[in-house]
């Protein structure tokens, strides 16, 4: 957990949720301190998409809390202001660049749209913003002004993390983020927002399948199995020595030199259950 | 082939190795953009031995998937196609109706979605025997019985009750398998895997390749082996190509990919994927993005401007490959760069 001291700017308890029959998150708790990264590990079913979605209010938990900076969100807002204060507080950047932007809209609009919501700044102290922003994430005057189409995913990725930070968050929530992209872009973007965190001291949730990512942007992490959470502790320390035996399955299947792909162990591991 | 006994029988990878099963000489494709035409492979050259695992590694636009595609003869219509492939010495490019078919028996393809490539509103059943019995001209029964035979081969043991389910009722870790299963039912003897596992979980990507791998092994298949995962070719392949922009960049034996890279290119890539060891300072990133082939310059090395150790003679021309300590490398810089572009991590 994140070290004591300084109020948490993140924080689940009893965290549940109940599609039908199905339990996808079940009891999760965590807290995230100012200027930290946690990691939440897991595969597919594993709860940790339906976790950053009841963050950011996609969905409403079943039963538990969650708390921002001091505020309740576990229940949809009440008004306009409720929710813009929400945006302040936590933002998210989702996988697939090619589906989080609007087509019609290029970066800078993007990036104006919210500035014009959240701060309510005239347009010329927008504009030098816009310029910072798309500055702080690579992108220059031409992709500034291009519409996604003609944007590469790398881009685009970077286009939908300026957007993210213009509300200023105090949290930013990464959803396989970095997860799309080729893997020369994936190193520039994971040290982008290495330097942003160094610049602006915003708190990420890192939401990833990826253990070498994990690695490298957070102190942080748990793991999840079936909406369960396994493990958890100092990242180092999870994928260095892992306890739990998912854990150490999951840190086993990674190819890396030497390695040889294995056939579970386990009588009957063709009757896995179908599709859920 | 008429003989489809191949399930179970073994192609002795030894006995053969002197002429290769699949050869691709200067092979370049153009294909028809809003009426200009763009090149997606450079004058791509490549030999599979019969048994031999190959691994094709590269990034978006690199020309790896079009490359099984052209070997597959599945480019879209249109398509200009300069440069020869020859299957066991027979020319692919000559081939059409009843030879087609019997040569895509005998190269069977698995593609990164299996449920893009199932038809959704089939039983599976009728999905894995139709080249069977269209094709082969087995028995329906019996081609079922092939299937739940294979199938058990691919670790699901209630084949019977499979084949009379449809794609949705399956995980994609289990319908991969399926799309395994069908693939080597008409007995291939190439196999082109196109990041098969790519959209799998990392679990069952670890149990899909051990199948694959094992399978493979036991029937003598050659594969060739498409993967953005430069570790993942290196750990099944014994040997990789590497491509960029359409061009073959670096073919090297696995085992030496890391410690001992040719191109750059290979070693940048290698160095920019964070390391699940140790957290780096800082990702060893490669600045700028890929390059798709038709992007390329003409006249010029197509990774000189990301490059780290170009100078100015990499862009005064497309760089040949040249061999080197029984690899290839397109870098007209490699061979004083041995040795040092293989960088220490980061203690």
């Amino acid at each position: 957990m994140p070290e004591a001291g300084g109020a948490p700017v993140l924080e689940a308890a009893g965290l549940r949720k109940e599609f039908g029959d199905l339990v996808a998150v079940d009891d999760v708790s965590f807290r995230l301190a100012p200027g930290r990264s946690l990691a939440i590990v897991g595969e597919s079913g594993s709860g940790k998409t339906t976790i950053a979605r009841m963050i950011v209010g996609l969905e409403r938990p079943t039963s538990g809390t969650i708390t921002a900076c001091g505020h309740d969100r576990s229940r949809p807002p009440r008004s306009t202001r409720d929710r813009r204060r929400r945006g302040h507080e936590v933002q998210i950047v989702f996988q697939d660049p090619y589906t989080s932007l609007d087509p019609r809209q290029t970066a800078e609009a993007t990036i104006d749209e919210v500035l014009r919501l959240h701060h309510g700044w005239p347009a010329g102290r927008r504009r030098a913003r816009i310029a910072e922003l798309t500055d702080l994430v690579g992108l220059d005057s031409r992709q500034s002004r291009a519409l996604p189409r003609s944007l590469s995913g790398g881009q685009r990725q970077r286009v939908a993390i300026a957007r993210a930070l213009a509300a200023e968050p105090t949290v930013l929530i990464l959803d396989e983020s970095v997860a799309a992209l080729d893997v020369s872009i994936q190193a520039q973007v994971l040290n982008l927002l290495a330097d942003i965190r160094d610049e602006t001291h915003v708190s990420y949730i890192l939401i990833s399948h990826d253990l070498a990512v994990v690695r490298q942007l957070t102190d942080e992490a748990l793991v999840l199995h079936r909406g369960k959470v396994v493990e958890r502790g100092p990242t180092a320390r999870v994928l260095d020595n892992p306890q739990d035996p998912y854990t150490q399955r999951l840190r086993a299947s990674v190819p890396r030199p030497g390695w040889k792909p294995r056939r579970r162990a386990q009588p009957g591991a063709g009757k896995e259950p179908d599709a859920s | 082939m008429s003989e489809p006994a191949a399930v179970g029988a073994l192609w002795s990878a030894g006995a053969m190795a002197s002429a290769p099963l699949l050869e691709v000489d200067g092979l370049t494709v153009l294909l028809d953009v809003s009426g200009a035409k763009r090149a997606v492979l450079r004058d791509v050259s490549l030999t599979i031995r019969p048994g031999e695992a190959v691994g094709l590694v590269g990034e978006s636009g690199s020309g790896k998937s079009m490359t099984a595609r052209a070997i597959d003869r599945l480019l879209p219509r249109g398509a200009e196609v300069q440069g020869s492939i020859l299957f066991d010495g027979s020319d692919v490019g000559a081939l059409s109706g009843a030879d087609l078919r019997r040569y895509r028996n005998q190269v069977a393809m698995i593609f990164q979605d299996p449920r893009a490539h199932t038809n959704p509103v089939r039983r599976i059943g009728d999905f894995m025997t139709e080249a069977l019995c269209t094709n082969l001209g087995v028995p329906a029964a019996e081609a079922r019985r092939r299937a739940v035979d294979m199938l058990t081969q691919v670790g699901i043991e209630d084949g019977a009750r499979r084949l009379r389910q449809y794609p949705h009722q399956m995980s994609g870790g289990m319908l991969q398998r399926i799309m395994i299963a069908a693939a080597l039912l008409t007995g291939p003897r190439l196999l082109l895997a196109d990041e098969p596992t790519t959209a799998l979980d990392v679990t069952t990507q670890a149990e899909v390749m051990a199948i694959l791998d094992g399978l493979r092994r036991n029937f003598g298949l050659a594969m060739l082996f498409i993967t953005h995962d430069l570790e993942l070719a290196a750990a099944i392949c014994d040997r990789t190509v590497v491509m960029y922009a359409g061009q073959i960049v670096e073919v090297r034996a696995s085992a030496l990919l890391h410690g001992d890279p040719l191109h750059p290119y290979t070693a940048a890539l290698a160095a920019a994927r964070p390391d699940i060891a140790q957290t780096a300072d800082r990702l060893r990133a490669i600045p700028g993005r890929p390059l798709s082939a038709f992007e390329a310059p003409p006249a010029e090395c197509a990774f000189a401007p990301r490059c780290a150790h170009a100078m100015d003679i990499c862009r005064t021309a497309v760089p040949d490959l040249v061999d080197l300590d029984s690899g290839t490398s397109r870098c007209v810089r490699a061979r004083e760069l041995r040795g040092q572009l293989q960088e220490t991590p980061d203690a």
